[in-house]
């Protein structure tokens, strides 16, 4: 990604608009009358179309215009926002996003979309009782709230001439702005009469010809306000630029505004501090005002303030900053331990003061990697409308937590294994309305999708109400396919984990939907890399729950440090539960089983010394990590706890990749290596150990 | 190895009493002894890993795989840490040498191939053998050795060959 290129900016950018506009969309089919919703989809669209021209998309401008021309009569309440029209509108939107992607191929289908959106616009038209255009939202009680009710009305119902009075930002002619278009553009508002204003052009030796001193005076005639319009001539300029616009002979009041209504980059896109949006500023202001007077000191702040608020960096400089990070608190590391072993005083108060402020800049890193969630949910709601129409099954899509945060890499990773899920829980899990009827359950199907901390965990549940997994079909599937013996003894959760099996589908109806060539072993695959767990739960009948639970970062832990034998290793703090005392002679009373009771509760544990094949004798007081995962708990039996530190994960080679107990590895204070357990894999193993030797006993 | 020059330019490290070639340009650096840790239940070949400048970097013990002793480190037992192609892919590894000469030129008319017998080691793991000074230098494959699907369970192959030796 160069940054510096200007269209690659204008294409990231876009992509934010039409993700915001695609929310919108489907936003607006859940509350169609909601003002907010169809003045933020407006806007997103009018800033595709400005950029789009202004950084030589010429296709995307000129298509993205009809669909705003078509869009604005929604906007202005002659239009209701159906079904249909936000079913064109997406499709429109998607046909814009390849002509963004695409720019130079070509790519028809746009003509049939607009035509489409024409017509269902039209008939969509809600009936106006002879109303003036300008004064329909007034008169229009539903769907539109009034937002441009204050605007002046004009006295007599004829054309009326406003006066408007401009003087460019002084740099426009250098970063290419031409005021003949700009006239232009105004004329074709109305009929217009045009002044140069010369009152502060300097005198000669001072002039620079790249400044821009001009002003103008244009009186336009037109019947209508032309407020919208004029701001649509200014969209790039308004920022820095003095414009006065007031009717002539009318009411005095003047109606936009001195210096820029530069509003800041408050509610449509934080992130898009480029583009600022003054359009429908303009209209909200009036109605807005009381509500929001926090407009009020932005507009002494000028335009300074949204690149102040939001800035662009490319990933890859994070992930150098991590990096470097990294390596910051190992050699903090390194100081603390030498600090610690030493008698001066000097020394150890910078190395605490060190600690301190590596621990600070470390939180602060990995907080600037941190993205709300929410910003791949909104994929999925396009998804799941699209699945519903496709399988004609109402759904209800419902998320929660999208302002969760997880690392930025996390979240790009997790996408993938969400649209399985969901496509899973859509497809598979949720009935048709039929059955759901026959069930005697409601017709429209609910998926959730939630984002909750657990801990230093984030756990992600894709939830639906279906029908649940069905046990039987997935032991046939599997002993047809010989993951398991005929005669094998699975409790629910180990069925339920089948499906993750590489090579299991129960795709006995193979769909349009299902083969995207993402398997569920894919799925887990994914979970795994990242270093997180995925559980499975189900109720015949009633639905699914898949649980994802990620850490939120893949960079550094926080970690508890054992000794096992001569070897040190690191275990990642979130999963330790409690640390006890192995009680002594628990071998003899334990008849070879390996179980402790902890508050009455069974917990297998196992001795890491055995596990890793070490020789030696163990300590005599040995301690047992309770650690978990998911549901499971496993106690890991090691010769003494030393005690917490950071650790920097680095992977594994190839060479060690195939080790299954590790996670990783760390370089601890005195620059040796220790090794991450894998905590996951030993509560599985430690699980299958229970029940194996629970299912015996029972 | 590079024929076009006629010569191979190689760092020459002793394992037990032999004496072996690997190629300098895929060298980064001579290491003294650091601490090792073991990782349990890894190929005994590769059992362990070091800390290089702030990397985890895998150690391998080439005597694993050539069947020989395995004395405890001496003052003179270096860590040679290079680049080799693991499938296909560069990976910066250690190879524990127990002492390390020097940097010579072979000549390529010099280097031999393996013989297929007669050799106490298994041939595939040897790409050639050069002379140098009336004595032989032994040019290991490592892509091979570091490859070789039997080293991933090299701890039983190497208590099997281990007699042998």
């Amino acid at each position: 990604m160069n940054i510096s290129d200007p269209s690659e900016t204008f294409r990231q950018e876009a992509r934010e608009l039409l993700d915001q506009l695609e929310a919108g969309l489907l936003d607006l089919e859940q509350d169609p009358s909601n003002n907010d919703l169809i003045n933020s989809t407006f806007r997103a669209l009018h800033t595709i179309k400005g950029s789009g021209a202004m950084f030589g998309f010429t296709a995307v401008a000129e298509f993205v215009h009809e669909f705003e021309t078509a869009f604005d009569r929604v906007r202005k309440g002659q239009s209701a926002a159906n079904k249909a029209l936000i079913g064109v509108a997406l499709d429109a939107k998607d046909h814009i996003h390849l002509l963004i992607e695409n720019p130079d191929a070509p790519i028809d289908g746009g003509a049939s979309i607009l035509s489409e959106l024409r017509v269902i616009v039209e008939e969509g038209a809600i009936d106006e009782d002879g109303e003036p255009v300008h004064a329909a939202p007034v008169a229009v009680a539903a769907p539109v709230a009034p937002v441009v009710a204050e605007a002046p009305k004009p006295a007599e119902n004829g054309a009326k001439v406003w006066r408007l009075t401009f003087y460019l930002p002084s740099d426009a002619l250098i970063y290419g702005t031409n005021p003949e278009l700009l006239l232009g553009e105004l004329a074709g508002i109305g009929p217009t009469s045009v002044l140069a204003l010369s009152d502060r052009v300097p005198t000669l030796d001072v002039i620079d010809p790249e400044t821009s001193y001009l002003g103008w005076q244009v009186d336009i005639t037109t019947s209508e306000d032309p407020t919208a319009a004029i701001d649509d001539v200014f969209l790039f300029l308004r920022d820095n630029m003095e414009l006065t616009l007031a009717p002539l002979g009318g009411a005095d009041t003047p109606v936009a505004v001195a210096e820029a209504v530069q509003a800041a980059s408050d509610d449509a896109m934080p992130e898009a501090p480029f583009v600022p949006e003054p359009v429908a500023k303009v209209e909200e202001a009036p109605a807005a005002k009381a509500a929001a007077p926090k407009r009020k000191p932005a507009e002494k702040a000028e335009a300074e303030k949204p690149a102040a608020t939001s800035l662009r960096v490319p990933a890859e400089r994070l992930d150098e900053l991590m990096d470097r990070v990294g390596e910051l608190v190992i050699a903090q590391a390194r100081l603390s331990q030498i600090a610690t072993q030493s008698s001066d005083g000097a020394l150890k108060t910078i190395a605490e003061e060190l600690e301190r402020l590596s621990s600070g800049l470390r939180d602060t890193t990995m907080g600037i990697r941190m993205v709300p969630i929410g910003s791949i949910f909104s994929r999925f709601r396009r998804l799941v409308h699209d699945l519903s129409n496709d399988l004609g099954k109402p759904i209800e899509f419902i998320t929660t937590g999208e302002e969760t945060e997880l690392d930025k890499t996390m979240i790009e990773r997790l996408a993938d294994p969400l649209v399985h899920l969901i496509r899973n829980s859509v497809d598979h899990g949720l009935e048709s309305a039929e059955k759901r009827i026959a069930a005697g359950k409601s017709p429209t199907g609910t998926v959730r999708l939630s984002a909750v901390y657990s801990g230093a965990e984030v756990a992600i549940s894709v939830i639906d109400d279906g029908a649940g997994l069905n046990h039987d079909r997935i032991r046939a599937k599997a002993e047809e396919n010989g993951l398991i013996a005929p005669d094998a003894k699975l409790t629910d959760q180990e069925l339920n984990h089948l499906i993750f099996a590489p090579g299991f589908s129960t795709a006995n109806e193979v769909t349009a939907l299902s083969g995207r060539g993402v398997g569920m072993d894919v799925v887990k695959r994914t979970i795994d890399g990242l270093r997180g767990t995925i559980d499975v739960s189900t109720t015949p009948g009633k639905g699914s729950v898949f649980t994802l639970r990620l850490p939120l970062t893949l960079a550094i832990i926080d970690g508890m440090l054992v000794r096992v034998g001569n070897g040190r290793y690191t275990i990642p703090l979130a999963a330790v539960e409690e640390c006890v005392e192995l009680p002594e002679g628990i071998e003899a009373n334990s008849k070879g089983r390996n179980f402790l009771d902890i508050r009455g509760a069974l917990v297998p544990y196992l001795r890491l010394r055995e596990v890793f094949g070490l020789k030696g004798e163990a300590d005599a007081h040995q301690k047992v990590v309770i650690v978990s995962s998911g549901e499971g708990r496993v106690g890991l039996v090691v010769d003494q706890i030393i005690g917490n530190n950071q650790a920097v994960i680095k992977q594994l080679s190839k060479l060690h990749s195939g080790i299954k107990s590790f996670s990783g590895a760390t370089i601890l204070g005195d620059g040796e290596v220790a090794l991450i357990l894998d905590t996951a894999h030993l509560v599985a193993s430690g699980q299958s150990y229970v029940d194996r030797n629970l299912g015996r006993a029972a | 190895m590079s024929d076009t020059k006629g010569y191979m330019t190689a760092l020459t490290i002793r394992l037990e009493d032999e004496l072996f070639a690997v190629e300098a340009s895929r060298v980064r650096e001579i290491l003294d002894l650091v601490p090792i840790t073991e990782v349990p239940s890894a190929r005994a070949f590769v059992g362990g890993l070091i800390n290089v400048r702030g990397r985890v970097v895998p150690l391998a013990d080439l005597r694993v795989m050539f069947g020989m002793e395995r004395p405890a480190p001496d003052q003179d037992t270096r860590i040679v840490v290079m680049e080799v192609d693991i499938d296909g892919e560069p990976t910066i590894a250690g190879i524990l040498a127990d002492k390390v000469h020097d940097v010579t030129d072979i000549e390529s008319a010099s280097i031999e191939e393996a013989p297929k017998v007669g050799m106490r080691w298994r041939p595939e793991f040897v790409k050639g053998i050069g002379k140098r000074n009336g004595g032989f230098i032994i040019i290991p494959d490592m892509e091979r050795i570091f490859e070789t699907p039997g080293g991933r369970s090299a701890s039983a192959a190497a208590s099997e060959e281990r007699p042998a030796a």
